[in-house]
């Protein structure tokens, strides 16, 4: 096993699957030679050629028009959005069509294919580089929503989201493109869409996150750990369709939970979160559930992004308010 | 019926004034006041100074990311320069020498390219829009500035600025179509420097020219040699009295070449050749005004070092007053300001939170 970043976990899975599968085709604004502009496609036009690796003209309905139309006709396009704040050009493409044509053709017309794109802040870009709008895709029926948390799982879960049958929406996080490696197998490995995992076990806590925030909400649980407060820390993966079941057994048995994540807190991921949380376990609560958050702010330029983020110590704030009632 | 033909008199006009060895088109010369091209030629030099000097501070880690805009100093300018302060500018992200010639303080550009919301201030009496990072977005909002200004009466113009990548977004071509449709006061300047990042022209399109995708929107186009003041001086004047004269807009295709990276976190040496760079490099838009400056006995050396050493203070002075206003600016509480004309009280909630927070952490500070 070789240790690599997330932008080579990645580059892995793309690499692997067209070497595959014929039909899996990239397109997007400066994927060829360029390699895109954080280099997830490095080297690929060198190994498939501009026929599969497609250097788009700058239009983001395009790529995801065309895509659409790519993959009725069966082909498996895999969308490059340069940042995911660009991607609102095609949104009306995603909801209006990719989102719905199975469901308009009554099952005879299928998009499986994938939008990646880079999202979230902490990495000092400039303005619309920023944003966390998962739910804007995560509340479009039809459409799913993941977001990996490290090189393996993001390698794993871009393979299974290539070979879905469905449009995959696809966020990764610039702050994790490169900031640490793991054990990436060389031989294939997938993971289902629409699970997520218990990436630490704990019986007094559940802290629920993804995508960069898993990070601080790990150490945040490594810090309770020393005040005797075991949080159990489950990993999205998938934001929609959401997984429900590992979070509701583990609220059973702690009564307490904190949804983390960047997005605006209002009508975010985590108010859908903890809506179920209530449905489901609401005679197991111990404690109201917290969400730490984005404030409903557009992200601040940079030099004021950082105290926009959640980090560790709100994350500690909200667990232990949690332990208090 | 048999098939006919449409004459849709499908042909481009091409403009340069001064050529490629600096030889002037007398006949074409624009009459510009010698007071003028002197002003035009001091903001060009401030563009590329402040540009070399944006790119020392981003080395040295004191700003972030930026795109340069050397060389495309007479593509701005020679355009911008025709707009009154009544009129509109609405740029990219790559005009920064036409968004300081309107007015906007090269301090606030500092601010901008390292972090801070204050570096979009916009003075109060300037008719200007913030700079769009979200490529070709702007060119309706001209459109709409533009409609409005006619159903005001006015004989205001607005000028958008895009460039070559952008006429691929949808928003472009609607702009253009919507612009021509309503006759409205709008001077459409591509400044096409012949890359998108890494995509090459021959990559966005397949027409031979941008100028030409005028006529399919009904509307006058023409292709000047961007890196020529005078030819783009003389374009625009054109079509500034073409809108003020309510006889609608033009699209301006300036030839010009991104010389630079396309921001300062791209490596070009993935996607195009020294020798590309080199050729334009001898085009560069500044030398070749000098020496028409000189030829007419408006420029010599001491006059451009005095120029040059005027310049170099202007700008010390704005990375002095940047630097300055960065130390008082950091209160992250601001970024609750103007989201809304006033907080609605969820926010309010969020900001009382935010500032425990910070009060908590100074004492933390304090104590520790
Ligand atoms: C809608 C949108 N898509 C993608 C981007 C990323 N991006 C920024 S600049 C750029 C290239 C723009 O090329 P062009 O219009 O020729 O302007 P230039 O950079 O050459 O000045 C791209 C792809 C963006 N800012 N907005
Ligand atoms: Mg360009």
């Amino acid at each position: 096993m070789a240790k690599m970043t997330m932008v080579q976990a990645l580059n892995l899975a793309l690499r692997q699957e067209m070497a595959k599968d014929d039909g899996v085709v990239l397109l997007g604004e400066d994927v060829g030679p360029d390699g895109g502009v954080f280099r997830v496609s490095d080297g690929l036009i060198d190994e498939y050629g501009e026929e599969r690796v497609i250097d788009t003209p700058l239009a983001e309905s395009a790529i995801v028009g065309m895509a659409i139309g790519m993959a009725v006709y069966g082909l498996k396009p895999v969308c490059e959005m340069q940042f995911s704040g660009f991607a609102y050009q095609a949104f009306h493409q995603l909801e209006n069509h990719a989102a719905r044509l199975r469901w308009r053709s009554q099952g005879r017309l299928t998009v499986p294919m994938v939008m990646r794109a880079p999202y979230g802040g902490g990495v000092r870009a400039l303005e619309h580089h920023s944003e966390s709008r998962e739910a804007y895709w995560a509340h479009t029926p039809g459409l799913k929503m993941v977001i990996p948390s490290g090189p393996r799982n993001a390698r794993a879960l871009l393979l299974s989201a290539i070979r879905d049958p469905d449009p995959v929406i696809f966020y990764e996080s610039k702050a994790l493109y490169r900031a640490f490696r793991e054990e990436v197998p060389e031989e294939e490995e997938t993971m289902p869409i629409g699970t997520s995992q218990m990436v630490r076990e704990g019986n007094d806590l559940t802290l629920i996150a993804y995508g960069a925030m898993l990070q601080p909400t790990l150490e945040a649980a490594a810090e309770l750990a020393k005040d005797g407060i075991q949080a159990a820390v489950i990993d999205l993966l998938t934001i929609a369709p959401l997984d429900d079941s590992l979070m509701i057994e583990s609220i059973r048995q702690t009564g307490r939970a904190v949804v983390v994540h960047e997005a605006p807190r209002s009508f975010g991921p985590g108010a859908e979160i903890i809506t179920r949380l209530m449905e489901s376990a609401f005679y197991y609560l111990e404690a109201p559930i917290q969400r730490v958050t984005g404030y409903d702010l557009i992200i601040p330029y940079f030099s004021r992004e950082k105290l926009y983020m959640p980090d560790v110590k709100r994350i500690l704030e909200a667990a232990r308010a949690t332990q208090i009632q | 019926m048999p098939r006919t033909k449409i004459d849709t008199g499908h042909k481009v006009e091409y403009l340069s004034i001064l050529d490629d060895q600096n030889k002037l088109d007398k006949e074409l010369e624009p009459d510009i006041s010698e007071e003028r091209l002197l002003e035009l030629y001091r903001t060009m030099l401030f563009g590329r100074r402040f540009d070399e000097r944006m790119l020392n501070l981003q080395r040295q880690g004191r700003i972030g990311t930026f795109p340069p805009i050397k060389g495309q100093e007479a593509a701005q300018m020679g355009a911008v320069f025709h707009l009154r302060p009544k009129d509109w500018l609405v740029p990219a992200f790559r005009e920064t020498a036409a968004e300081i010639w309107r007015g906007r303080s090269p301090a606030s550009v500092l601010l901008y390219y390292n972090g801070f919301n204050e570096g979009t201030i916009i003075p109060m009496e300037q008719r200007d829009m913030p700079m769009a990072v979200p490529v070709g977005s702007q060119i309706l909002h001209a459109v709409g500035l533009a409609y409005a200004a006619k159903y005001r009466g006015t004989d205001e113009v607005v000028m958008t600025f895009f460039g070559d990548g952008a006429t691929s977004e949808g928003d472009f071509h609607e702009g253009l179509n919507c612009a021509a449709v309503y006759q409205a006061p709008v001077v459409f300047i591509c400044q096409n420097n012949h890359w998108a990042i890494s995509i090459p022209l021959q990559k966005q399109m397949h027409t031979a020219t941008i100028a030409e995708k005028a006529q399919a929107y009904g509307m006058p186009g023409i292709q000047v040699d961007g890196n020529d003041v005078l030819a783009v001086y003389a374009a625009v004047e054109e079509a500034c009295t073409r809108a003020r004269n309510s006889d609608g807009p033009t699209l301006i295709e300036c030839v010009t070449y991104r010389v630079m990276m396309h921001t300062t976190a791209d490596d070009p040496s993935r996607y195009r050749s020294e020798e590309e760079v080199a050729v334009w490099q001898k085009k560069d838009p500044l030398p070749r005004f000098e020496t028409y400056l000189e030829e007419k006995g408006l420029l010599d050396a001491t006059g451009r070092d005095d120029l040059e050493d005027k310049v170099q203070q202007q700008i010390q002075e704005a990375v002095d007053a940047a630097e300055k206003q960065m130390k008082e600016l950091g209160d992250p509480i601001y970024m609750f300001d103007h989201l809304y004309e006033q907080l609605p009280p969820y926010l309010q909630r969020q900001k009382e939170e935010l500032e425990m927070r910070l009060q908590a952490k100074k004492k933390e500070a304090d104590h520790g």
